[in-house]
């Protein structure tokens, strides 16, 4: 049974551990492949040509990839347990407005937020800020983005967030307080008190270490472009 | 009909390829609605209420509610007119394939056709193209032996790539002849634009390339001006 499914991911990827908790609450058996990115699997190459990317869920033997795609095949495909999707159209297309634009905005922000220097990085900081604050505005009033019980949004914002708090300890930042997204951090703490989500994180401190040698690497490999 | 329908109106604009997406899918639905289009240059005040979070177009109002994002919408559209001909497949894998093709275009190729003709240096135009020939390589790999990615009629892929058609056309007129769409290279993309712009929910939607060639003139002026005075 559990060869049937195959994740294809990484420990470190908040794109990854989202297929794994979408897995997990549908109380699915999987086969997880660690793959390293330095040195992608004949699978990996097979199963996303195109991009050559984790995550890749492989079910039955067909690939697919893009990790809000593989989620919303999950749901559809395993209807009845958990449904991560509300039944309404307006409230999914609602659901997928904000996955989407925490995956093509937020994330890409902070990266230039939190990494970038100068003008460029002033700017990106009062972008990231006026996204966190529709963010919140989003959640004000609800337990989850999805409502009563957490769901397609919730599940695609909690490990990109939570990832961004390994970055900004990383960098020693204080872009994303208490203080200032109270609700965001209380819907933070509580995903992260829910046992089935922590399962999908990584150790912290693993965590913040890998982040920091990748930033160091990269920012070595920038400056020496400049040298050069 | 219409009330049946509810109140539907889409804010947009004719050359938004965006935009042209949902103009379809309400014609493949056969639903009338009120296509309000914006002024180039200018936003108006029900776009950018509609849209706080991206103020872009297109955005699909129903019954006074807002939806954003051209494939979202197409899907809510989908969804909403299910007894209309359907634009998503119904089966779960090969819906997971559309809508991977669509996310495909959006983030990888489209970027392309706006990158090509506002490159800055030969070589950054030639790398744009030779990016979207990959593309569309890719895209002749996936069309099948149908008529249309979506089978027998249009679909949600048709509608994704099938909307960039008349960019696609006036880009090769504006690099100069530059072959995208190429008998040889992609017979069967060539075979398939012809029947999808033909298309009696599309025919109306898709722009003359003369008209896009003039209106891109004028945005790449535009963004050049901008950039220049920034």
């Amino acid at each position: 049974m559990a060869k049937e499914i195959k994740l294809l991911g990484t420990w470190a990827s908040p794109f990854s551990h989202r297929i794994e908790l979408a897995l997990k609450l549908k109380g699915l058996q999987f086969h997880y492949l660690e793959e390293d990115l330095s040195n992608k699997s004949q699978l990996l190459l097979q199963s996303n040509p195109v991009h050559r990317k984790i995550p890749v869920l492989i079910h039955n033997g067909n690939p697919i990839s893009e990790s809000l795609v593989i989620m919303e095949y999950i749901d559809e495909t395993w209807q009845h347990q958990n449904p991560l999707l509300p039944k309404d159209p307006y409230a999914r297309a609602v659901a997928r407005f904000w996955a989407k634009f925490i995956d093509e905005k937020v994330l890409w922000t902070a990266f230039k937020a939190y990494n970038d220097k100068g003008k460029e990085q002033e700017d990106a900081i009062e972008e990231f800020s006026q996204q966190l604050k529709f963010l919140e505005g989003e959640l004000k009033g609800k337990e989850y983005f999805g409502g009563e019980r957490f769901g397609f949004v919730d599940i695609a914002a909690f490990f990109i967030l939570q990832f961004l708090t390994v970055l900004q300890e990383v960098k020693e930042a204080e872009l994303m307080t208490e203080e200032k997204y109270p609700v965001l951090f209380e819907w933070m703490e509580k995903l992260q008190g829910n046992e089935v989500v922590a399962g999908c994180l990584p150790p912290r401190e693993k965590h913040v270490a890998y982040v920091r040698a990748r930033r160091a690497a990269a920012e070595e490999a920038a400056s020496k472009t400049k040298a050069a | 009909m219409a009330s049946n329908n509810g109140d539907v109106k889409l804010i947009g604009a004719w050359a938004s390829p965006y935009v042209m997406r949902p103009r379809i899918a309400l014609n493949v639905k056969s639903v009338e609605y009120e296509f309000l289009q914006e002024q180039f240059g200018s936003k108006s005040e029900l776009l950018l209420k509609s849209n706080p979070v991206h103020k872009k177009i297109p955005v699909l109002l129903h019954n006074g509610k807002p939806i954003c994002e051209s494939s979202i919408i197409v899907e809510y559209i989908d969804e909403v007119w299910s007894s209309g001909p359907s634009i998503l497949p119904s089966d779960p894998y090969d819906r997971a394939v559309a809508r991977f093709w669509a996310a495909y275009l959006d983030e990888k190729w489209f970027p392309n056709v706006r990158a090509a003709p506002m490159a800055a240096t030969e070589e950054a135009k030639n790398a744009a193209v030779e990016q979207l020939k990959e593309g569309l390589a890719l895209l002749e790999g996936a069309y099948g032996e149908k008529d249309f990615f979506g089978g027998e009629k249009i679909g949600f892929i048709d509608i994704a790539f099938g909307s960039m058609l008349a960019w696609l056309r006036a880009l090769q007129v504006m690099l100069g002849g530059v072959k995208l769409l190429d008998e040889e290279k992609t017979p069967g993309l060539c075979k398939w634009a012809a029947k999808f712009s033909a298309d009696p929910a599309v025919k109306d939607v898709l722009p003359e390339t003369e008209k896009i060639i003039e209106f891109a003139k004028l945005l790449v002026a535009k963004i050049k001006a901008a950039a220049a005075s920034s």
